[in-house]
């Protein structure tokens, strides 16, 4: 009995391991003046992925319900915590408290967005639901290009389509302009806050697998039907996977929209989404370390390639295509089971 | 006293009426039979029981409380736990958590408990630990205790999905075939178990099997079904030499 | 008069993504896989009539037909070497691998013709149809787009109810396990699948760029994915369920532009979708399916 729980908690603590690790080995890096500032400018990016992926491996691997429409709760949070910043920019004049409480929000509206759309959404199954969650996430994204919001004397105003829709006062100051979306957000995330939050996705993310919510929300997965007969609740814990990994997502966004100096709602299409369930997918569904090793190594590889210059996508491409059919393809792991017999009967011969 | 009364429970799809005019009363603690040919509507039985399906008309009554209508979980809940035809395990969870899912609604903590590991979390997970590794000794799986249950063997699969059930608390124990696809020692094998729960956990037991061996060899009462209706019922013995339930099985 | 013509758009528009969707709902039907690269078929389609018409100045007919050539050999080539290997696997397994093909197919097109957008030249030259004095005009691309959809449409059902092939495609799609014991050529007939799925997407992608006439390597997704959510809508792996499908999201897409927002177009095709498949979760045409228990 001990040994499970053992085991368990080594698997954790090497996640959290492997995370410091990293940070340790960036901060000698820049200390010392080996790192590019192409890979400097990545380090913020990564931890955004990386918090993207694991709350994406809480859907599709451990809810294990497909969905396409991640980028849509990213693009909620990011937008909530950047106007928060903004707006508040008088009021409290420390960055860093405003940032904490952007966070916050982002992932609170995030988590919000997750439940309201979880309702309809996990009615559906399988393709259905993936394509739903697409048409979500276009959805969010189609509608915050055409909101305006600004604040004047009189407080927050809010208009569709045109600036001046808004009707703000000589004084007025228009947030989210349409399209353009936020201009000039504070640059408020660091590598050390991303670190932060990795570690914080992977305490609540590993630690809700690993107790009775999350073991309900496995038992789901497998068995719809059983799972029903002992009297799980479905829907509640469905909902719950959805909406906790939708509020994870709001906090990535968060980081994002704060390391970049704007903000627009174009970037968070769906093939955002389908990148992020990329990462998982390569890192082995339901398989926590995997999704971090894959964001980290797939957001290096375009910059790693970067010398070939125009044929580095081309060869994302075809690396993408290649570890697919090794990882997944019948063949490919019977031919990998037949070696490994082959390398097990040496060492007996040996 | 009774511990399971359907009075006249009818369901029909289309125009089949897949279970008509069932009724039966189980007394609390029997070890009840409900055989009949293929297609009789036996497994349908069972559905309405859970409440997969909802009865056209008829009444279900678990231990003096109306259940009829109520939802799969209100069901599980009021005491009615079952297993599968074709198994129904989480298979890609360990034999431990397998029997833990089930023991959900009766050791509760907060998901926040869970998620920040508060005391509780750790009292409850331990509780559930023991009364799991219990239940696992009764089905003889202590020792398979970390194995994925999809790679569990077919019989210890099949027991498996008895200790999820028992890990409800149930008051009532439905068996869909539990001894389909075994071989005769694993059937006496699971006879022991079966009588084991019944006699350990003084519990009520309905079960749907094709294995008359089994059937003459462990139910004190039967009823037998035939194209959804009751066909006779009463003792073991006394069914079993009916010659109506013969030429049913065998045709005419 | 504008709602007629803005209906009539509507049609034409629906066509091409009815087109689009009955490759994609075929392919589905048979490969059970969300095929992310179909869209892109269809720019490598408009790419290759593209080159043939306005690059070397032969004949448009020319360009339609090397267009459907090459999509079929590429459509089947594609299966071939990336999915194939995959039968058997994880859905999203193959969901990934059609993605990595579909930036595979655009990154090519990116390095042989460049990022910069490209003119392309309506295949249909003839001239358009005015009518009620020249109130309602209709293009002849709409016209021409419009009678292939229907070609297309009653050439494809005939196909599937009427020859061999076309019932060892339903036997595939229903149970592929059953109609291998039946001697169905089961790769054979997925192979097919893909052939007429990518096909269909080469006469979209010209009749496609024929009216909007940009021509970027980027210009399938959007179109692709619609078709897909027509699909869906009509009730995926059902032909009418496509055609339906595909007119009404045409339809939709272009009355909201003109009536509510340009902007919002998309949000709203989407939202109707949504609002579909809550009511009817397996789409307008699609079967139900029961779990037993």
């Amino acid at each position: 009995m001990n040994k499970k729980t053992k085991k368990g908690l080594l698997d954790n603590f090497m996640t959290y391991g492997i995370v410091i690790l990293a940070w340790v080995i960036v901060q000698v890096l820049i200390g010392t003046g080996n790192i590019t500032n192409q890979m400097k400018g990545l380090l913020v990016p990564l931890c955004v992925y990386v918090i993207l992926a694991v709350s994406l491996n809480l859907v599709v691997g451990i809810s294990g319900e497909l969905s396409l429409g991640h980028a849509g709760f990213m693009c909620v949070g990011a937008f909530a915590g950047a106007f928060f910043t903004k707006v508040s920019a008088d009021t409290i004049p420390s960055l860093q408290v405003r940032f904490v409480i952007a966070i916050l929000i982002g992932a609170v509206v995030a988590g919000v967005f997750g439940i309201l759309i979880g309702i309809p959404v996990l009615r559906l199954r399988g393709d259905y639901l993936a394509i739903v969650t697409l048409a979500f996430g276009e959805i969010i994204k189609n509608i915050l290009n055409i909101v305006y919001i600004g604040v004047d004397e009189t407080g927050i105003k809010f208009a569709l389509e045109k600036k001046s829709n808004l009707g703000l006062s000589e004084s007025g100051q228009c947030i989210i302009e349409g399209a353009k979306g936020i201009a000039k957000t504070p640059k408020a995330s660091t590598f050390t806050a991303g670190i932060i939050l990795v570690l914080l996705t992977l305490f609540i993310v590993q630690n809700l697998i690993r107790s009775r919510s999350g073991r309900a929300i496995m038992a789901i997965r497998d068995n719809r039907i059983a799972a029903e007969s002992i009297g799980l609740n479905i829907t509640k814990y469905k909902l719950m996977a959805f909406s906790i990994s939708a509020a994870l997502a709001g906090v990535a966004g968060v980081l994002y929209a704060h390391n970049l100096a704007s903000l627009a709602a174009e970037k968070f299409d769906y093939n955002m989404s389908i990148l992020i369930l990329v990462y998982v997918v390569l890192g082995g569904i339901g398989n926590i370390s995997g999704s971090i090793i894959a964001a980290v190594v797939l957001t290096m590889l375009p910059e790693l390639l970067r010398g070939l210059n125009d044929y580095r996508m081309l060869i994302y491409a075809i690396v993408l295509i290649v570890m697919m059919i090794l990882n997944a393809s019948p063949g490919a792991i019977a031919a990998r089971e037949r070696l490994m017999e082959r390398f097990r009967k040496k060492k007996e011969a040996v | 006293m009774n511990m399971l009364e359907v009075k006249h429970l009818s369901i029909a799809f289309g125009g089949l009426k897949a279970v008509d005019d069932f009724t039966v009363e189980i007394e609390k603690g029997r070890l009840y039979g409900l055989i009949g040919p293929n297609g009789a509507g036996k497994t349908t039985v069972f559905n309405l029981l859970t409440g997969v399906y909802k009865p056209d008309s008829g009444k279900i009554i678990l231990d003096g409380q109306d259940i009829t209508g109520k939802s799969t979980i209100g069901i599980n809940m009021a005491g009615i736990a079952r297993t599968f035809q074709n198994i129904r395990l989480f298979r890609d969870l360990s034999v431990l958590d397998n029997v833990k899912a089930g023991l959900h609604n009766h050791y509760q903590y907060s998901t926040i408990e869970g998620i920040l590991r508060l005391p509780r979390y750790f009292k409850m997970e331990k509780a559930m630990n023991e009364r799991v590794m219990e239940l696992l000794k009764v089905f003889d799986l202590e020792s398979e205790y970390d194995t994925k249950a999809s790679n569990l063997p077919y019989g210890k699969q099949r027991k498996l999905e008895i200790a999820r059930a028992m890990a409800t608390e149930p008051k009532l124990l439905l068996l869909d075939e539990p001894a389909a696809g075994m071989n005769p020692n694993e059937t006496a094998e699971l006879m022991e178990t079966i009588r084991f729960v019944r006699d350990h956990f003084d519990m009520t037991i309905l079960l749907i099997e094709h294995d008359m061996k089994l059937v003459s060899g462990i139910c004190e009462r039967l009823t037998v079904l035939n194209f959804g209706q009751v066909l006779t019922q009463g003792e073991t013995s006394e069914v079993l030499n009916d010659r109506r339930v013969i030429t049913a099985y065998l045709g005419e | 008069m504008s709602f007629l013509s803005c209906l009539i758009s509507g049609i034409s528009l629906g066509s091409v993504y009815a087109i689009i969707a009955l490759g994609y709902t075929m392919v589905y039907g048979i490969a059970k896989m969300l095929n992310f690269a179909h869209g892109d078929i269809i720019m490598v389609g408009a790419f290759t009539a593209f080159t043939i018409v306005s690059s070397l100045g032969m004949p448009s007919m020319m360009g339609v037909l090397a267009a459907i050539i090459l999509c079929t050999a590429l459509g089947v080539t594609v299966e071939r070497i990336a999915y194939k290997p995959l039968r058997g696997a994880s859905s999203l397994a193959v969901l990934i691998t059609a993605i990595g093909v579909s930036y595979f197919l655009q990154n090519v097109v990116l390095l042989i013709f460049g990022p910069n957008p490209k003119k392309f030249q309506s295949v249909v030259t003839l001239p358009g149809l005015k009518l009620a004095g020249g109130e309602l005009s209709i293009s002849a691309v709409t016209i021409v787009t419009v009678i292939t959809c229907l070609l297309v449409m009653a050439v494809l059902t005939t196909f599937i109810n009427r020859t061999k092939m076309g019932q060892a495609m339903l036997a595939v799609s229903e149970d592929r396990g059953a109609a291998t014991l039946m001697g169905i050529n089961v790769n054979g007939t997925i192979a097919l699948t893909f052939a007429i799925g990518s096909a269909l997407a080469a006469v979209a992608g010209v009749l496609y760029c024929s009216a909007y006439d940009t021509l970027t390597p980027y210009i399938g997704s959007m179109p692709g994915i619609k078709a897909f959510v027509a699909a869906v809508f009509g009730g995926i792996g059902s032909i009418p369920g496509a055609f339906i499908g595909g007119i009404v999201m045409g339809i939709i897409e272009q009355m909201t532009k003109k009536y509510i927002s340009s902007q919002l177009a998309d949000a709203i095709v989407f939202a109707v979708l949504i609002i579909v498949l809550l009511v009817r979760p397996t789409g307008l045409l699609g079967r139900k399916i029961h779990e037993k228990v």
